[in-house]
Parts: structure tokens; sequence; C-alpha cells
């Protein structure tokens, strides 16, 4: 039990519930930070922790926090990002269905290190049901007094407030999720400033995925030490691996960070299904670069992925089989970001919808010798020359796709 | 005429405004608590929730474009959404996707005459571990075959 950092959770009866969780000896951390540690030797141990983003960026969030301007006039605020829209990403939906008061607790934690009274839990609209269990969680600990004015008598205020998305990918960026929460489009904002600074209603914030709020108790209840043994000195504690795909047991897998993904595949998710052998895989949510399995003997750190000109982003591995047509899987990618550009920099307005055209003329069997090489070209006008990170989300996998599988997809092409 | 909302969902909507310091940033939740209550958001509906909020309906109607969870026509009793992303199409979304215009007899994004069913196509549902997936109005069903997609959609009423 304890080397699993939350995944002793899922799918156990009642663990949503407020009683399981106080079994678990849950809210003692929050109660210890409220009553026995300041902001600052929390900030010092989140820091130490070496705890990455999970939502992809990886970027420390005890720097993050770190940001935030103290004192000040103005409210600041936590935004929790549940968006979870990087297709194959599944793993937040796993502690907000089975662990709702672990996140919750990370919240309060958080919320006091940072000095913030105010919470949303940005949820994507889909999750409806998953949304509801976040606010029966919530309705739970204020009644026993974990939320709202006076927490444990600490004099510490915090109201914590679930808050629906309506299905746009690009809601998850973190400047797009603040316009949508304000109420209007998803439209990325210009950086900087920072949301440290300037951001939910012009105010500092911050914005954290679920996973890394959820692993805030851990930190507090073990220590930094022990949280970076866990993973790596640079990079601490597990992460959940969410894998799908013709594996034989998809699922959430939580393992240390510097897991390797030949393991995460083969051991853990049981290898490919019988009959099915591996021809690729996607290693960080669809946004990753795609790696051949000669590539795959990795191991599953931000640093790691990097190197092999991947990322970790999400943790979300798609795993692909020889029976796949890559022109589909290339189909399904253009498809995807022609279809959530917020429309807001041209390079991705125009270039995506003109990359899905030509792939799809490619897959009606009209392909044109020069096809590949004008996808290549219109992506790299969309690498870097974009607002916000959907740009080159876009541009990379395509860029990999059509430089690791030129032959396949040429094979598709008329002379 | 403008739709009129009901005691309850007015007195939701209220407890929904007072979350943010700013009338306007309810707009989301507001526009999923109108669409429970009429079934998709028509010109009229933007109007009265503008008026609420305190917003142009102009701003109103870029919101409600934006996002793809809004319908701006009426959709039927059961809105079945089925997962065309990767995950599921290497699991065989692509068939399914085939059966169920078979089986309803329409073409994704329409409807059937009798109002029953809308068949829309969607990106990833984050349900990816039980490919492929798919959604009847908001609850999930993974792991989906053809006999299976039979058996959940003969069971509705
Ligand atoms: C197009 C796009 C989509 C994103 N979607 C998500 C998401 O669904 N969930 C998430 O946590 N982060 C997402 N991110 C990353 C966020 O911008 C941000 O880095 C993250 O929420 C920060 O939290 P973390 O540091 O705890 O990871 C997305 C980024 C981009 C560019």
């Amino acid at each position: 039990m304890e080397d699993k950092a939350i995944s002793h959770f899922f799918k156990q009866d009642g663990a949503h519930t407020l009683a399981f969780y106080l079994n678990q000896n849950g809210y003692e951390q929050a109660k210890k930070a409220l009553k026995e540690l300041t902001p600052e030797d929390l900030l010092n141990q989140v820091k130490a922790a070496n705890l990455r983003g999970r939502g992809g960026a990886g970027f420390p969030a005890g720097v993050k926090w770190g940001f935030v301007p103290q004192g000040g006039d103005k409210p600041k605020y936590l935004c929790v990002n549940a968006d979870e829209g990087e297709p194959g990403t599944f793993k937040d939906r796993y502690i907000m269905t089975y662990a709702p008061h672990r996140l919750l607790e990370g919240i309060i934690i958080s919320c006091f290190c940072v000095g913030i009274n105010t919470a949303y839990i940005y949820i994507r609209g889909e999750y409806e049901n998953v949304a509801q269990r976040l606010e029966t969680a919530i309705d739970e600990a204020r009644a026993q007094g974990f939320l709202g004015k006076n927490i444990l008598d600490s004099g510490f205020d915090l109201e914590v407030y679930v808050h629906r998305g309506a299905g746009a990918y690009i809601c998850g960026e973190e400047t797009a999720l603040l316009e949508s929460l304000e109420g209007k489009r998803g439209n990325p904002r210009l950086k900087p400033p920072f949301p440290a600074s300037i951001g939910l209603f012009q105010c500092p914030t911050v914005i954290n995925n679920v996973e890394t709020i959820a692993n805030i108790p851990l930190i507090l209840h073990h220590g930094p030490e022990w949280f970076c043994n866990q993973g790596l000195p640079k990079d601490g504690g597990t992460r959940l691996f969410g894998v799908s795909g013709p594996v034989k047991k998809p699922g959430v897998y939580e393992l240390p960070v510097g897991a390797s993904l030949k393991d995460l595949i083969f051991t853990h998710a049981g290898g490919m299904q019988d009959g099915k052998t591996l021809k690729a895989v996607i290693p960080g949510g669809m946004s990753a670069p795609i790696l051949k399995p000669d590539e795959i003997d990795i191991t599953l750190d931000g640093d790691s992925l990097m190197e092999a000109k991947s990322m970790l982003g999400s943790g979300a591995v798609i795993v692909i089989d020889e029976d796949a047509s890559m022109l589909e899987v290339l189909r399904i990618v253009a498809e995807f970001y022609s279809h959530e550009s917020c429309g807001q920099c041209t390079p991705c307005r125009v270039g995506n919808p003109w990359i899905r055209k030509t792939v799809k003329r490619m897959a009606e069997g009209k392909g044109r010798r020069g096809d590949i090489e004008n996808i290549r070209r219109v992506a790299n006008n969309i690498l870097g020359k974009t607002l916000c990170p959907l740009g080159d989300a876009a541009a990379l996998p395509i860029l990999a796709l059509t430089e690791k599988f030129k032959e396949e997809l040429e094979t598709s092409l008329s002379d | 005429m403008s739709p009129e909302f009901s005691e309850q969902t007015k007195k939701a909507i209220a407890e929904i405004v007072a979350r943010y310091p700013k009338k306007e940033a309810a707009l989301l939740p507001v526009l999923h608590a109108a669409q429970r209550e009429f079934g998709y958001i028509s010109r009229a509906t933007e109007k009265s929730v503008a008026g609420l909020l305190e917003i142009s309906p102009a701003k109103v109607h870029e919101v409600v474009t934006f996002y793809t969870m809004y319908n701006r026509q009426p959709v039927g009793r059961y809105h079945v959404q089925i997962c065309s992303n990767l995950s599921c199409s290497l699991l065989g979304a692509g068939s399914l996707i085939d059966h169920l215009s078979e089986k309803l007899g329409i073409q994704p994004g329409e409807t059937t005459p009798d109002q029953k069913f809308t068949f829309s196509l969607v990106q990833c549902l984050g349900a990816c571990e039980q490919a492929p997936c798919m959604m009847v109005n908001f609850e999930y069903f993974g792991n989906l075959d053809t006999p299976k997609i039979d058996e959940i959609l003969d069971n509705l009423e």
C-alpha cells in the first residue's frame, strides 16, 4: 500500500467517501499544514520534492508557486486543471472518481501555502458524473470543517468550486482555461504576463494539474527526500501512466518517474494482444512525437523523452500495432488539431485544416507526389509561430509521423 | 418569445453566479443549466442568458458557438456520442461508427425522425482504457462491440 501514492484508492468500493479517506489518515496533512507549518515551510518542502507538473509541460510546482507575489490586496486564485483533453489521457478521471478527497486535501494545503482563499476545479464538460462526485466530496469536506470559513480553527478560509467546461481541447491550455473560466471563448493569452502575476480576473493565479495537486499531501506526509527517492532526484514521485490501444491490459498504472516504457507496455499492460505486433508508440498523449519500436527502450521521465525528441506530456501511452495504417493515424491526428485550433493564430487556424484536407485526399487514394513534403512544409510553418503551444502540439507529431513513416505514407501516393 | 426558466433553474443559476466575483464568469455553467432545461440553446435562450448575466447577446453567441457541447438545434432524447479519436479507432471505432449509422438510419450530426436519437462523432472522451467508447447523454459505455451497442440502444425507452 505504502509504495503506491494514490492508485491504491482505484476501483475500491467507497474509496471516494470521506469516511474511507479519514480511515486512511485523510486530512491529517492538511491539519498539520494549517496548525503546525508556515507557508514558507510548505513552499520549501514542495520545492525540495522536485514535484514536476503532471499536466503536460512538467514545470516544477514549487518554483511556479514561488512566482506568485506575496501579500498585495488582490485576491489570489488556484485553478485545478481537470480538463483532461489530451487524447489518450484518462488518469485524472481516476483520481477524481476514486480519491476526490485526496485532491481536496492537496488543494487545501496548496492554497494555504500560496495564500489563496478561492479555488476552482476546471473539469471537462463530458465528465459530468465525475463533477458531481467532486461536488459531493466538497459538501462532505465542508460539513466536516475542512472547507469554508476558519478551517479547523486555523483562521484560514477556503472555498472550492467545480466549474465545468463545454467541449474544447484548447481550454486545457492554462491561459485558455482562465478565459473560459471568465465566461469567454477559450482563446489563449499572450505570455508574459504569466498567470502567477496576472491570471484569473486579473489576479495572481496558480494553475496546476489534478495529479500534481493530489501529490502534495504525500510530500508532507513522507517528506521531500522520500518523494525524490520514489522517482528521480530532479523529478520526484510516481506518475499515473495511462496505456491504451491493442494491449492485453489497457489501464492506468502508477510507476516511479523514470520507469521503463518497455516494461510499462510489456509487463504492466500485459504486452500486445494476441496476434498483434508493435508498430509504434505515442508516449505522452497525442501531442507527443511518435516512437518506433527500436526507440522504446527508454525511461519515462521528462528529460529522457526530450532527448528522444518526444515528450512525457500527460503520461498517456498510446500503443499502435502493425495492422494500423499510418495514413489513418496521421488523418486522425490532423483531424483532431484542425478541429481544436481556437482560430486566433493564422498559422494554426489555416495550416491545420490544410494538412487535414491533404491527408484526407491521400486517404481517398488521390495523393500526389509532393504531398508529404508539403505537409511537412506547412507543419514547419506552424511550429513556433503561434501564441500558445497548440501549434507545436500539432506540428511536432505530424513532423515525426511523416519522417518516421515516410515510406509507408508514400505508398498511398500516385505518380 | 424568450424561454422562461423554471423556479428551480433560477435558484440554481443564482447559486452559480454567487461563486464568481464577476457575473459573466458564470456563463458556461449557466448555459449548461439552460441546456438541461430546454435541451438546446436557441437564439432566444442566448438572449435571456445575456440579460441574466448583464452581457451582450453577441457575447453569449460567441461562446455558444465556440464550445462543442452546446447544442444549437434540438437533439434527440438520447444523444449518442462516439469517440473517433486514436485509441478508439485502433480498436475498431470505425466499424462501430458505420454500424451506428446503419442501425439508426442517420449520418453523424443527424437526429432520427422520431426525435429519439441524435448521433455524433466526438474527439477523445478521456476513457481510452475502455476503448472503443461512447457516451449516451452523460453515461459512458466502454469496451464496445456491435452486439454491445445493440444491447445498449435496444434497452433505451
Ligand atoms: C493545447 C494544450 C492542452 C492542454 N491540456 C491540458 C489538460 O487537459 N490538463 C492539464 O493539466 N494540462 C493541460 N495542458 C498544460 C497546461 O497548459 C499547464 O501546463 C498545466 O495545467 C500546468 O499544470 P502542471 O504544472 O501541474 O502540469 C495543456 C496545454 C496545451 C498547450
